[in-house]
């Protein structure tokens, strides 16, 4: 009988990682996949034309934002996502969801519930699929004109989960009522006078030119408010010791969400800020003034929301929000 | 006094897992073999969720090291947020 004689052979990579990736992280080590996907990826040179729709700027041009980084790779991404670690978080949440809808549904747990509960959920939460619209379009914009690929590969998987949100809002909707909640939501959202104001706000996002600055508004200004507001004041806070828990339930992801995303969001901020005292300034700008649009523009949703008590929740949320910026370097 | 180990495959996942118990453990030595990481250290070794958390970004359920845990030795004490290996002679 032959034996077979094994054995390990230890073979050396002549290199670690890619030259353009050792560059950034101090030499030829091994690189982690988050840092091959991002340290080096930007495009910086020998662009073939200007975009014939605006030459005053290069295909990707830095100067689009009146932020000024000396390396924009400084954004990096604490949560180091690339394509493959979001997709599977997302999934790993998606399922999450589909098991909390498989209970409500198996338990009916959205029958038990009061109308004027389900009523209550629906007026508030409808309309905030247009916001969420704006938030996908927002983070596309700067993943489009944005530099720097550790911000623009995160705000295209921040973009398309608000996408996510969309969905579960409608499909919420959907669940809870007849489709018709949705177009009584789009209807509230471009008639009722309360909505006004946070509609005003969305679409004047929608048309910001400087992508750092529609960072500040969108990700840090707007959600940063909205979702403590909705997430935790209304629905965790008045929806559930009503008996709404099945509302909860079912948008389990957006809290988790937010809380994940924060870090990302506030890490980004940091580093931007503590570039210069002339970045600082104009991000503390930024999330001042768009931050109280963004409180201003909630106040009414919060009445509708949780009636006489929205005032409270309001400075509730307006205290987190000062407390966040402050951490993150931005005076408010 | 006597070396523990925890050896781990070689591979993205128990990257940051071998980085934290490197920053954690001053003394200990690795050996990097084909798909094997092993990390020798004398006496104590002690593997923290947090430090894992602070390289990855993410939270971390500190199970998730049995994914790509291949070995061991010493007596284990764990908790939610600890392991640690040590030998009590």
């Amino acid at each position: 009988m032959t034996s077979i004689d094994l054995q390990t052979r230890d073979i050396k990579p002549l290199r670690n990682t890619y030259t353009h990736v050792a560059r950034y992280i101090g030499g030829d080590k091994p690189a982690s996949r988050y840092q091959e996907a991002t340290m080096g990826a930007q495009p910086t040179q020998n662009f073939h034309y200007r975009p014939t729709w605006d030459p005053r700027y290069e295909l990707f041009d830095a100067s689009r934002s009146a932020i000024k980084l000396n390396d924009w790779y400084v954004l990096k991404d604490p949560r180091q996502y690339y394509y493959a670690t979001w997709t599977i978080a997302r999934a790993k949440q998606q399922e999450a969801v589909e098991s909390n809808y498989q209970f409500v549904d198996s338990r009916g747990l959205l029958n038990r519930m009061s109308d004027e509960i389900r009523a209550t959920a629906c007026q508030v939460l409808m309309p905030l699929r247009h916001v969420a619209w704006a938030g996908n379009m927002n983070n596309c914009f700067i993943t489009a004109y944005g530099y720097g690929t550790a911000l623009t590969a995160a705000t295209m998987f921040h973009s398309m989960d608000h996408l996510g949100v969309a969905q579960y809002l409608t499909r919420l909707g959907l669940a809870v009522d007849e489709p018709g909640v949705l177009d009584a939501g789009k209807n509230d959202w471009l008639e009722d006078p309360r909505w006004q104001v946070l509609r005003r706000l969305v679409e004047d996002t929608l048309v910001l030119q400087d992508p750092m600055e529609m960072f500040v508004a969108q990700n840090l200004a707007i959600d940063g408010n909205l979702y403590p507001l909705i997430y935790g004041a209304f629905i965790d806070d008045y929806l559930t010791p009503r008996g709404g828990t099945a509302i909860a339930m079912l948008t389990s992801f957006m809290p988790e969400w937010f809380d994940e995303t924060s870090r990302w969001v506030d890490a980004v901020c940091k580093a931007a800020a503590a570039e210069s005292p002339e970045n600082k300034a104009l991000m503390s700008q930024w999330a001042k003034v768009w931050g109280e649009r963004a409180q201003a523009a909630l106040a009414p949703v919060a009445a509708i929301a949780l009636g006489t008590e929205g005032e409270a929740a309001m400075a509730g949320v307006r205290e987190t929000y000062a407390k966040r910026c402050a951490k993150v370097g931005l005076a408010v | 006094m006597s070396n523990v180990f925890i050896a781990f495959q070689a591979n993205e996942e128990s990257r940051p897992v071998v980085d934290a118990i490197m920053a954690d453990n001053p003394e200990a030595q690795v050996v990097y073999s084909p798909g094997l990481v092993k990390i020798d250290c004398p006496n104590r070794l002690v593997v923290r969720r947090e430090s894992i958390e602070e390289q990855i970004g993410r939270s971390f359920d500190l199970q998730q090291i049995h994914i790509n845990l291949v070995t061991l030795s010493g007596n284990i004490d764990e908790d939610d947020d600890s392991f640690t290996l040590s030998w009590k002679h």
